[in-house]
């Protein structure tokens, strides 16, 4: 990909190909550009303190991995605010987060503990047990296998008369799924509360925008779902939060499913196991490097005044010593006991299941 | 009364018993399914309690799964057992590990029900037997009746069932298998497996409407004075070990015959469970009858293709020579 045809579709022109133009609120340099800041002062420095937790998470988790104390991982360094400011715009007593792998951010704030994302990165299954208080499913591997699952859940909670909207996250890749069309087709057919974020990070491992997809922007593909597909700058906390509140006005209307693109990049690894070196222009990563989402957030707030002289260097130190805390916590859980998969395979474990349980532990005990 | 009456039977039980039961699926709704399983359901549920979908198994696997999460009993139809393939990762990958996945937090309360089963004429991948493909998969029981009374009653324990159980119609039974069926609630434990004619000198284990044939071979058996024990598997998984272990114990001999592909077809899984069992007891190889390892024929070709009554012979016969 060329440096213009990823500068084209970061710009915010209306008039581009047709296409729904790009929400932005922040521009590159921290500057309010696209209206009144649509949160509170408050609710910003608390959207900059998840930020900060998950870029320090996936730092702190990528050097663990190196020194072998973790599994292969998947970073979302640079993509923050696309979960963030979209979460933010739920409300965690009745919406659902249903994650794929890379939003952590917007997991830690619809209340995903600390705790859990480490043991998930130590490959403890307890990573994938979402506390009962948390509506959030578990995380998933299989690339969009989550959306037919979050539309049907969306459909359930509509019919049930909840005022609930679910959440489902996804990759540019994802939409090259055939999960993500029936999902998307099923959730415009019955209007579901659904809204369907996809975080168009560039890369899918290696492959580019480019070769997933002619389609000039992911969210004129909502056209042919009979939803709104809108474009947002997903390197800007405040435009995550604007698209995605009204997304889900709109859901709570009863009025059915959006499809929000961010607009993003993955300025870090696909995971552990991936060099982007290998495949990404060195002259694109420059291009996005000042666009970090952090970056932008703590110019403007510093600016504003909400974010005082020394204060990102406090929320530094508070989010170092929470992060601490949660890597205390997860290294303190005794290690799981294979008897606990066997148990979870169904309600009541088979005859035939329970013979293997038995070898096991003999096996174990030789 | 037929196995598609006692399939209707069961499901409008369970949706006066439970008002969390819901029927979504193609044509499931006004039309009644396109072998009516679901008629009368729209009109006496309404739209809210039965839904048509589009046209995509996968999401309607999926949904099922999504809105089992949300709280609902979700009952899917697939059209055809051929198709389910479709929704193969949202069947295999996502709905069977719900309760694994989420370290128990989530179950995922679904019954898939789908037809399968040859010798009805039907388009290509309208007939094929793939149930082996989903009995590979940890966290989904496979339930597969022959008679309308177990259709009724294992279909009924599969909409309890806590975790996710894929219901397989004997598409060419629908119509044509008819029994006497229990009044009111009848349930049947899933996971049993059931003699449905007694013998002593081999036994004959089949499911779905391959039970059919066993029990037209079992009768030929009879008029060689060969005694034939037919076992109908009803659940193929969790197997039921037991049952087939005392059976042979008893005959010492074991035919399995399924309609689908031999290759790792899901009778070698049961000979391997009878001989765990009851090898001490064998007195000849165990021997399969199944279909040859090609795709499912069109219509001209089906005769030719699907087991028959000799080859069930053939395959007792030499057991018995043995």
């Amino acid at each position: 990909v060329t440096r213009e045809e990823s500068t084209t579709r970061w710009q915010a022109d209306p008039e581009h190909g047709g296409q729904p133009p790009l929400l932005r609120y922040l521009d590159e340099d921290g500057e309010l550009v696209g209206g009144e800041q649509p949160m509170s002062d408050e609710q910003a420095l608390a959207g900059l303190r998840t930020m900060l937790t998950a870029r320090r998470f996936d730092e702190r988790c990528i050097s663990l991995q190196r020194q072998g104390r973790m599994v292969t991982l998947a970073p979302g360094i640079g993509q923050e605010a696309a979960t963030a400011g979209a979460a933010m715009a739920l409300d965690r007593g009745t919406d659902w987060f249903v994650p794929q792998y890379r939003e952590i951010a917007g997991q830690f704030w619809h209340g995903y503990p600390l705790k859990l994302a480490f043991l998930w990165h130590m490959g403890h299954p307890l990573g994938f047990k979402v506390p009962d208080e948390v509506r959030m499913l578990p995380f998933q591997a299989a690339i969009a296998g989550q959306l037919p699952q979050a539309a049907g859940m969306a459909w359930g909670l509509a019919l049930k008369g909840e005022p609930s909207v679910v959440l489902a996250v996804f990759g540019e890749g994802g939409t090259s799924q055939g999960d993500f069309h029936e999902a998307a087709n099923l959730a415009g057919v019955i209007k579901a509360p659904l809204i369907l974020l996809c975080q168009n990070n560039n890369w899918a491992i290696s492959t580019p925008y480019e070769k997933q997809t002619a389609a000039t922007t992911v969210a004129q593909k909502a056209i042919a779902y009979g939803m709104p597909g809108v474009r947002a700058d997903g390197n800007d906390l405040f435009a995550m939060y604007a698209a995605t509140r009204t997304a889900v006005e709109r859901a709570r209307r009863g009025e059915g499913p959006t499809l929000i693109e961010a607009v993003t990049y993955r300025l870090g690894l696909h995971t552990t196991a991936d060099d982007p070196t290998r495949y990404e222009p060195a002259e694109m990563h420059d291009l996005w490097v000042p666009r970090d989402p952090l970056r932008r957030l703590r110019i403007y707030l510093e600016s504003t005044g909400a974010l005082a002289k020394d204060g990102f260097e406090q929320l530094e130190a508070e989010v170092r010593e929470a992060l601490s805390a949660g890597w205390e916590e997860a290294q303190q859980e005794p290690p799981p006991d294979p008897q606990h998969y066997f148990r979870l395979v169904e309600t009541n474990t088979s005859p035939r299941l329970e013979r293997q349980l038995r070898a096991l532990g003999q096996s174990h005990r030789g | 009364m037929t196995v598609v009456e006692a399939i209707r039977e069961a499901l409008a039980w369970e949706m006066e018993r439970d008002d969390r039961v819901i029927m979504l699926g193609e044509d499931v709704g006004g039309s009644g399914g396109v072998f009516r399983a679901t008629e009368g359901l729209y009109q006496r549920f309404g739209p809210g309690r039965v839904h048509d979908t589009p046209l995509a198994e996968g999401a309607i696997a999926g949904a099922a799964t999504g809105l089992a999460l949300a709280g609902w009993v979700p009952v899917a139809e697939i059209q055809f057992l051929g198709f389910a393939h479709n929704a193969f990762n949202q069947i295999v990958d996502q709905l069977a590990r719900v309760r694994y996945r989420s370290c128990g937090r989530f179950g995922a309360q679904v019954t898939i029900r789908a037809p399968f089963g040859g010798g009805v004429r039907a388009p290509e991948l309208h007939s094929d037997g793939f149930e082996t493909h989903f009995a590979h998969a940890p966290g989904l029981k496979v339930v597969a009746p022959f008679t309308p009374a177990d259709a009724k009653g294992l279909l009924a324990a599969a909409v309890r069932d806590p975790d996710p159980v894929l219901f397989l119609e004997p598409l060419r039974g629908y119509r044509l298998t008819k029994g006497e069926v229990p009044e009111g609630e009848h349930l049947v434990e899933i996971g049993r497996a059931k003699v449905v004619r007694e013998g002593t000198d081999c036994t004959v284990v089949a499911w779905s409407n391959a039970v059919q044939l066993a029990l037209l071979a079992a009768a030929d058996a009879a008029t060689q004075g060969i005694s034939v024990e037919v076992v109908d598997l009803r659940t193929l998984v969790p197997i039921d070990a037991e049952a087939l272990a005392n059976s042979v114990a008893k005959t010492g001999r074991a035919v399995v015959l399924q309609e689908a592909t031999l290759t790792a077809g899901f009778a070698s899984e049961v000979v391997a469970t009878i001989q765990e069992g009851a090898f001490y007891s064998l007195q000849a190889p165990i021997q399969r009858v199944a279909s040859p390892d090609v795709p499912y024929p069109v219509q001209m070709l089906e005769e030719a293709y699907l087991p028959s009554i000799d080859q069930v012979l053939d395959a007792i016969t030499a057991t018995m020579r043995a």
